[in-house]
């Protein structure tokens, strides 16, 4: 396993990139610590799958540097660079059986076949085929010929870094469930450096230790799920996290006061809007309360999702998003509050750090 | 009102689909659930007519058009993979079904524009599907569906290749954009969470079979049989068998399990006790919570909502709360079973409900 080191990357698609537009990926720098599990977050023509591409060598980077372990692996071809790899589609030998797919890995490279068989077995069982072990490949279903693919991944315990580009994607709810869970543990248990390419938040949030989100080319948070949701550091990752996302209020702020459209909303702290700046407040919708008390709202709709109810509202004009729980009573003139320490306040659609330094 | 009467596809001697009645009533969502092969694909061939059942009938507003060809009924299908005219622009791929039908030049701008925008494809009208992303490409279908004006939408797994984000824009417009048609709108998914956003009517499916047809909600709460609760449940759906002894269910440890209310005539046996994993929770949930010690094998944590895995009496469950709890593995865990929500299985799989709930 290595540490893996983005210094100052850039990547243009184009030959003379003259604008920081013209950069699929903008300035990347970071390092992805020895044995994390890292997910890049973000939609499609955010940037995660070139970055991915760099990190695997199936893309030189028009800018920066690429270490391994300290070691400039920026102009190494992907076979040089010992790592495992697991794409949205399963890539099986069709005419092997199960156990040859898994075990293909270990034999190119002249592992023992004691170790092979171990190995195997390990991995078969994590992926629950072990049943199908002496079956050939080309009669699976594309969910367990994934399962394969994922397997192959993880079988050899020498390489680098595994990276996984959209993996589960074609994967059925329930069994994504037991495969998300196993990785996790697989990776407390060995250790490996993970990158996981997603556009799923729920896979990127339970998969990682640490989300990388990133938007039109850059990198706009790192965190842990929790800072994710808490403290999104910028709207889009207020809007793109969570279900529905962070709502998002055009207010004018004044001390420890919020004013949207004549109502007057308390603050936890007091910021300080730079001069000219586009101030919001957002709030998840997990920290919007309707009830009895608070502002008068107009409610629009109610969906029922089962384990809660989303409720919309009208707020000082706005559209606004609350969740509610199963058993909770929604009163017939109702009136939302915010949970304070689920506010945030944006400039420019940046957070604003609060004096209180929450 | 499209009618499947007892129909039955059956390929090479295998049965795909096995003796599904339904009613489908025009301006309605319906959801197909289920998992991968469970036959929504094919029902969904067998309602456009590009399919011709083994045994039984499909009627539209009366009319038996078994056997009628796809050609010759006014249907739209959209797949997951994205399927457009390649050397068309995108305007032009969204017109295709206009200029088939010979509407006026204007009238063919006019729907197309909408549709565009609709769909937010107006600043990419004049390229070619090439040169769009997945997701712009699937758009693309999409307006075309719509600009057809199809008095039945068919959609397998629309969304599946999307992004989360426009999925959930997608999903949240594409009910209202189809009911403002009047259209029967057939939405196929194997995500539960899918099925409970989009609302309406789902039928659950189950190897061939449709379990259960009804209000979308009605059937997550109230499912009329194991295979039914277990297709509807995201995260998994958390079961034990249990022995019924007098006005309660053994757990081990010693602890009961009040048997509801309603059901309280059922004779003591063994039934299988399904609950959602909101249902567990880490703290009493009220009066008669069931307080059981359980085995924590992993806990993923979304930031909004922690999902523990835990091992109890050798059963795998998951409990979903709400904020961030992180236990450790092999930790011990007391958790709450909220008896309240108890669905109750009898050996067959078929759900013990109580009258009231019966007749409703």
């Amino acid at each position: 396993m290595a540490s893996i080191e983005l210094d100052h990357i850039r990547h243009s698609y184009g030959a003379r990139p003259k604008s920081p537009s013209d950069y699929a990926l903008k300035e990347v720098h970071y390092t992805f610590a020895d044995g994390g599990a890292y997910a890049l977050l973000g939609p499609s023509g955010c940037g995660k799958t070139t970055l991915l591409n760099i990190i695997s060598g199936l893309l030189q980077p028009s800018e920066g540097r690429l270490l391994f372990d300290g070691r400039d692996v920026t102009h190494l071809a992907t076979e040089a660079r010992n790592i495992a790899q697991v794409f949205q589609f399963p890539v099986v030998y069709d005419t092997m059986t199960v156990f040859d797919n898994l075990a293909f890995p270990l034999r190119n490279r002249g592992v023992a076949e004691s170790e092979v068989r171990r190995r195997v077995h390990e991995i078969i069982d994590m992926i629950d085929l072990g049943a199908l072990a002496d079956s050939k490949a080309q009669r699976l279903t594309a969910d367990s010929k994934q399962k394969i693919a994922l397997g192959r991944g993880l079988v050899r315990s020498d390489v680098n870094a595994i990276l996984f580009d959209e993996p589960l994607t074609v994967i059925d709810p329930h069994m994504k469930w037991m495969l998300r869970s196993q990785l996790k543990h697989l990776h407390r248990r060995v250790g490996f450096t993970m990158i996981y390419v997603t556009h799923d938040q729920t896979e990127a949030l339970t998969f990682a230790d640490r989300v990388v989100v990133m938007y039109e080319g850059e990198i706009v948070q790192i965190g842990t799920p929790e800072e994710l949701f808490e403290r999104p550091r910028h709207t889009f990752v207020g809007y793109f996290i969570g279900s529905p996302g962070m709502n998002l209020l055009p207010v004018e702020v004044e001390g420890r006061v919020a004013r949207l459209d004549g109502l007057a909303i308390d603050l936890p702290a007091a910021v300080a809007i730079p001069p000219g700046a586009r101030a919001e407040l957002g709030i998840r919708p997990e920290f919007v309360r309707v009830g009895r008390e608070g502002f008068p709202a107009t409610i629009t709709k109610i969906e029922d999702v089962g384990r809660h109810r989303i409720v919309r509202a009208t707020l000082g004009g706005r559209e606004i998003a609350a969740i509610v729980p199963e058993d909770a009573e929604i009163p017939s003139d109702p009136r939302v509050s915010f949970e304070p320490r689920g506010i945030n306040v944006y400039a420019d659609s940046w957070r604003v750090e609060t004096e209180a330094g929450l | 009102m499209l009618e499947l009467r007892n129909v039955t596809k059956s390929v090479g001697g295998a049965d795909h689909i096995r003796d599904v009645s339904l009613e489908l009533r025009h301006g309605t969502l319906n959801v197909l659930l289920g998992p991968t092969l469970s036959g929504k694909t094919t029902l969904m061939r067998l309602m456009a007519g590009l399919d011709v059942p083994t045994e039984g009938s499909v009627w539209f507003d009366g009319v038996d058009v078994t056997g009628v060809p796809v050609q010759r009924r006014n249907v739209a299908m959209v797949y997951q993979q994205f399927i457009n005219y390649p050397a068309m622009t995108v305007y032009e791929n969204i017109a295709s079904p206009l200029r088939v039908a010979g509407a006026a030049r204007e009238i063919i701008d006019r729907e197309v524009r909408r549709a565009a925008e609709i769909l937010r494809l107006t600043p990419f009208l004049d390229r070619t599907p090439l040169q769009l992303s997945g997701g712009q490409q699937q758009r693309t279908a999409l307006a075309r569906a719509i600009v057809k004006n199809a008095s039945l939408v068919l959609l397998d797994e629309p969304l599946a290749n999307l992004d989360y984000k426009l999925r959930e824009e997608l999903r949240a417009e594409l009910p209202r954009i189809f009911a403002e048609t009047g259209a029967i709108f057939v939405y196929a998914t194997t995500e539960p969470h899918e099925a409970l956003l989009l609302g309406g009517n789902t039928a659950t499916l189950a190897e061939g079979r449709v379990t259960q047809y009804g209000p979308t909600i009605d059937i997550f709460r109230d499912p009329v049989d194991l295979v039914t609760a277990r297709t509807f449940a995201d995260p998994p759906l958390n079961t034990i068998v249990l022995r019924k002894d007098g006005h309660s269910f053994l757990l081990d440890g010693g602890a009961r399990l009040p048997v509801p209310a309603g059901i309280s005539a059922i004779p003591d046996g063994d039934y299988t006790i399904g609950f959602q994993p909101h249902h567990l929770s880490l703290t009493s949930p009220g009066p008669g919570a069931v307080p059981v010690k359980g085995t924590v094998s992993v806990t993923e944590v979304t930031g909004s909502e922690s999902f523990v895995h835990l091992v109890f009496a050798g059963q795998r469950w998951v409990m979903l709360s709400r904020g961030v709890s992180i236990f450790e593995p092999d930790e011990t865990l007391e958790v709450f079973i909220d008896p309240r929500h108890l669905l109750v299985f009898d050996s067959g799989g078929r759900a013990v409900r109580s009258a009231a709930r019966t007749a409703a």
